[in-house]
């Protein structure tokens, strides 16, 4: 943390979480494309995304008469708390002034408070569908976040920190080890993250069918700009857990210092990686089904024990002798 | 010790074993039939895996011939013979149901800190890295035998049975660097006969109990005397 309070610091702190909501919609589309090539379509254009989010800003916002002023002011919020979240997992350097905040259980915390207001929002405005959709968001949380925090504290075992920026700087500076621990966290924190981000055997982000939609089913009433903060959060969360796997997994080539060398590599590294991480989702997403409400349980379930199993893996095999 | 000294192949030896305990969690609550057998047959390639890397590492040649040995047995022709097994009683789309999963699950990872806890002792006494995987290996036991205390389908049962033969292998491979040729040709074809019983006695149970729910073994029935 050797740059704080340097302008430069500070500076590219800012271009990083400015970058995230950049690169937010262009992973999605990537991941649309990938999707659509592996069905046979040629699907829409890289940059759909960015247009959808262009009409939604110039549209008027619509909003129903039963609602109270919180269904208003909560995509701000969402996007906010998402936004900040981002901002403190390191995009393309590691030793920036927000180090100091990007501690994962705020993270985690951050993200809590989003899903909070999300699941508000959807019960706000009265419709059964969003009543229906916040309970079972709740309930995916709730079975998420344990499973999201054991595979935490493995990595913050290994580190002995919870702060990211020095759990990458670790394993970066260990060089390349096969850690039994990493790599359950890896799936448990995979699973979380598509559970998470309603990706597909949890959830199907393009469905509108009444019985299966989880996230979806919240915005029902939300038009205009509104909705376009709350699709662009849920482009941002998308990102922050591809950046997140991707970046403290297998860190090699984010930058270490603040020249602009340092900074290109990182960003070419981190994007190649992203749509590795992005296609590799794609053909899972094509390869598997939608699994029942049901069945959520049982796959966050398998999340907590791989997580509960890195834990034991590293207190067993990692420092035991 | 510090896992970052050690050379890339223990630590490739650490990550299997770590894999073959998370097999035996997956045989535990998998409630198919088929994806079971798999399951043990995945578990008994990664032991013969773990026993190849310790005869590379340690220069041991004859475990050579045991990791092929256990590969041929425990990863190719017994899981076929239970395949075939399932495919003859027609039991390929049986699904089992545990009565309540979560908490077996949580059992058996209890299971782990108490084997961890038992072996503690042992690591203290500064011995080898592979001394580890003694607590992993006695879990893979244990597991084993809970999944045949839980597991009421015979099928089932005889996979932790097979599975705890499979966490006694690893024990033995990773403490002693692997028993006499004499002694491993004699267990394996130990477990190769109790396999071929075990099908005999599958046969058996479902012409007498007409199931192979061995629960339904509990009950009194009248029907003595007559034959058919």
């Amino acid at each position: 943390m050797g740059n704080f309070l340097t302008g430069s610091g500070w500076g590219i702190a800012v271009f990083q979480s400015l970058l995230y909501v950049a690169l937010a919609p262009l992973l999605v589309g990537w991941l649309r494309k990938v999707k659509a090539r592996l069905q046979n379509r040629r699907g829409p254009s890289l940059l759909q995304p960015y247009r959808d989010l262009y009409k939604l800003l110039a549209k008027e916002a619509r909003v129903a008469h039963t609602t109270s002023p919180l269904f208003r002011a909560a995509p701000y919020i969402v996007f906010t708390a998402t936004w900040m979240a981002a901002a403190t997992v390191p995009l393309l350097v590691v030793d920036l002034p927000t180090a100091a905040i990007a501690d994962i259980i705020v993270l985690v915390g951050l993200l809590a408070l989003a899903r909070v207001f999300l699941a508000l929002a959807g019960m706000d405005v009265g419709t059964a569908f969003g009543g229906m959709g916040a309970s079972r968001e709740m309930l995916i949380g709730a079975l998420a976040e344990p499973a999201m925090l054991m595979a935490v504290f493995t990595l913050a075992m290994t580190a002995h920190s919870t702060n990211l920026s020095s759990v990458i700087d670790h394993h970066l500076s260990d060089g390349f080890v096969l850690r039994p621990s990493y790599l359950f966290a890896l799936g448990g924190l995979v699973l979380v993250a598509i559970a998470e981000t309603g990706r597909i055997p949890v959830d199907n982000p393009t469905t509108h069918l009444e019985l299966t939609m989880v996230h979806e089913a919240m915005l029902l009433e939300y038009s205009g700009r509104h909705l376009a903060l709350m699709e662009l959060a849920a482009q941002l969360k998308l990102l922050l857990y591809g950046t997140l796997i991707v970046n403290v997994f297998f860190p090699w080539g984010i930058g270490q210092g603040l020249s602009p060398a340092a900074l290109g590599l990182g960003l070419a590294a981190v994007v190649v990686k992203l749509a590795v991480l992005a296609a590799a989702l794609a053909v899972g997403e094509t390869v598997l089904a939608k699994m029942r409400l049901f069945r959520a349980p049982a796959f966050l379930n398998l999340a907590l024990l791989l997580s509960l199993l890195g834990l034991l893996s590293h207190v067993i095999l990692e420092v035991g002798a | 010790m510090n896992l970052t000294l050690l050379p890339l192949l223990q630590q490739l030896l650490l990550v299997l074993a770590a894999i073959v305990l998370f097999l035996s969690f997956v045989l535990l609550a998998q409630v198919r039939l088929i994806s079971a057998i798999h399951a043990f047959a995945w578990q008994g390639a990664l032991v013969a895996a773990v026993t190849a890397v310790v005869a590379a590492t340690g220069q041991v040649h004859h475990l050579y011939f045991s990791a092929a040995l256990t590969l041929a047995l425990k990863a190719l022709l017994i899981p076929w013979m239970l395949h075939r097994l399932t495919r003859r009683l027609e039991l390929e789309r049986h699904t089992e149901s545990l009565q309540s999963p979560a908490l077996v699950t949580m059992g058996a990872v209890a299971l782990v800190i108490f084997s961890y806890w038992l072996v503690l002792p042992m690591i203290h006494a500064e011995m080898t890295f592979t001394r580890n995987i003694i607590a992993i290996s006695l879990a893979v036991v244990l597991i084993g035998l809970l999944m045949m205390v839980f597991r009421t389908q015979a099928v089932a049962q005889v996979l932790g049975f097979m599975s705890m033969e499979n966490g006694l292998f690893l024990a033995a491979v990773s403490a002693t660097d692997g028993m006499p040729l004499v002694v491993e040709l004699g267990v394996a074809f130990d477990v190769l006969v109790a396999m071929v019983l075990f099908g005999v006695f599958f046969l058996q149970l479902r012409d007498s109990i007409d199931s192979l729910d061995v629960d339904r073994l509990n009950r009194l029935r009248e029907t003595g005397g007559d034959s058919q």
